[in-house]
């Protein structure tokens, strides 16, 4: 078909118009489900690190040091609470994981919810930190926590010794965020 | 018959993968596992065949000027919604996959197919165009999947095969994804020349 700027305009606008309609609807449909989903992956990623509770601690979230901090109780009682955090220190850049404490700082349990580290190497940070071979549980650690081969008591993961530093790292941030909590509370 | 002979025409003869070798970035970036290779193929099978049909029934309302522009607008946008719905329902794989799903606009196997075949040809043989290319390139990328997955870790889909500690991770790590694509090159066409 021939060019005219008459045509051209018209063709690439009508085009672009149709096409605008469409994603907006498909929008409209998916949003909804989309917010949904992220929200019960957070629910769940609570859940998992914490010991039982009965309270919704997604609705009494708090920020502190960069930190988002669930709050759980059960029977009104404080039962500690889950600290999702973030480092861009991964092998392969951020990696965001929820750690869970009880109220004297113990850790219950973390679960990475973002990671982009090497299969095989790296990504196994989902596991190693709560297999009880050797020194590579964190569970029931009180301490700030170093890989062995920084001075630790920790094994990182074979071959992967930056993910393992990010993550050892960044469950440290998230004691110190949860300690500063406790003490206001 | 006509219809067979297209799709045979995309899944061996003109393959997108071992025969083309187009769309080459997905191919390395997102075959670590025999799953994530798979899913990659059937998400631009969908796209694939959903711009090919577009652009076919629209081409005689496109000018020959605006012609890229206009093919680019409508592989974005069946992108989007892939991803968009993807998102909604899938958030597991749309993890896994991640930043390849958009990057899926850029794959030139899409405006490749636009461009030689559905600018020119019908709606229904350019539907059979992008189901060819489409499954051919899934096959490759599931093939190649397959193999990084056996050779690195010992699993196929997950399934154990033989235990962890004999695999070499080097083939799950961006090297193997080009050592394996090499020989699976080879092999490829060794097997076409020869029929």
């Amino acid at each position: 078909m021939k060019s005219t700027l008459g045509n051209m305009i018209l063709s690439l606008g009508c085009i672009s118009a149709a096409v605008g309609a469409i994603l907006a609807g498909v929008n409209l449909l998916t949003a909804g489900p989309i917010e949904e989903s992220a929200r019960a992956a957070s629910v769940e990623a609570v859940a998992s690190v914490l010991p039982p509770f009965d309270n919704d601690p997604q609705a009494q979230a708090i920020n502190i040091d960069g930190c988002e901090i669930y709050p759980a109780s059960l029977n009104g009682q404080a039962a500690g609470a889950a600290v999702k955090v973030s480092t861009m220190d991964g092998f392969s850049g951020l990696i965001t994981l929820m750690v869970g404490f009880d109220t004297s700082g113990c850790i219950t349990g973390y679960s990475i919810l973002e990671q982009a580290e090497t299969p095989g190497l790296g990504a196994k940070a989902q596991e190693w930190f709560r297999d009880s071979t050797g020194h590579r549980s964190i569970i029931g650690s009180t301490a700030p926590l170093k890989v062995a081969k920084d001075g630790g008591e920790i094994d990182g993961i074979t071959a992967a010794t930056i993910t393992s530093r990010a993550v050892l790292n960044a469950v440290n941030h998230a004691r110190e965020a949860f300690n500063q909590y406790n003490s206001q509370s | 018959m006509k219809a067979l002979n297209i799709i045979y025409n995309g899944l061996v003869k003109q393959n997108p993968t071992f025969v083309l070798i187009l769309g080459m970035c997905p191919t390395l970036g997102t075959t670590s596992s025999a799953l994530t290779g798979l899913s990659m193929g059937l998400a631009t099978l969908f796209v694939l065949i959903c711009s090919n049909v577009a652009i076919s029934a629209l081409k005689n309302f496109v000018p020959d000027k605006v012609r890229i522009p206009a093919f680019i607008i409508i592989i974005a946008s069946f992108v989007t919604v892939l991803q968009m719905v993807m998102q909604a329902w899938l958030p597991a794989l749309y993890g896994a996959l991640g930043i390849f799903i958009p990057l899926i606009v850029v794959n030139c196997i899409l405006l490749g197919r636009a461009e030689s075949f559905a600018s020119k040809n019908g709606v229904i043989a350019s539907a059979c165009d992008g189901i060819g290319i489409g499954l051919g390139f899934t096959c490759a990328l599931t093939v190649i999947g397959a193999l990084r997955e056996f050779l690195g870790t010992g699993c196929i889909f997950g399934a154990h095969i033989y235990p962890e500690s004999y695999g070499s991770l080097l083939f799950v790590l961006a090297p193997g994804a080009f050592i394996v694509l090499g020989f699976l090159i080879a092999i490829f066409n060794r097997l076409t020349n020869k029929a």
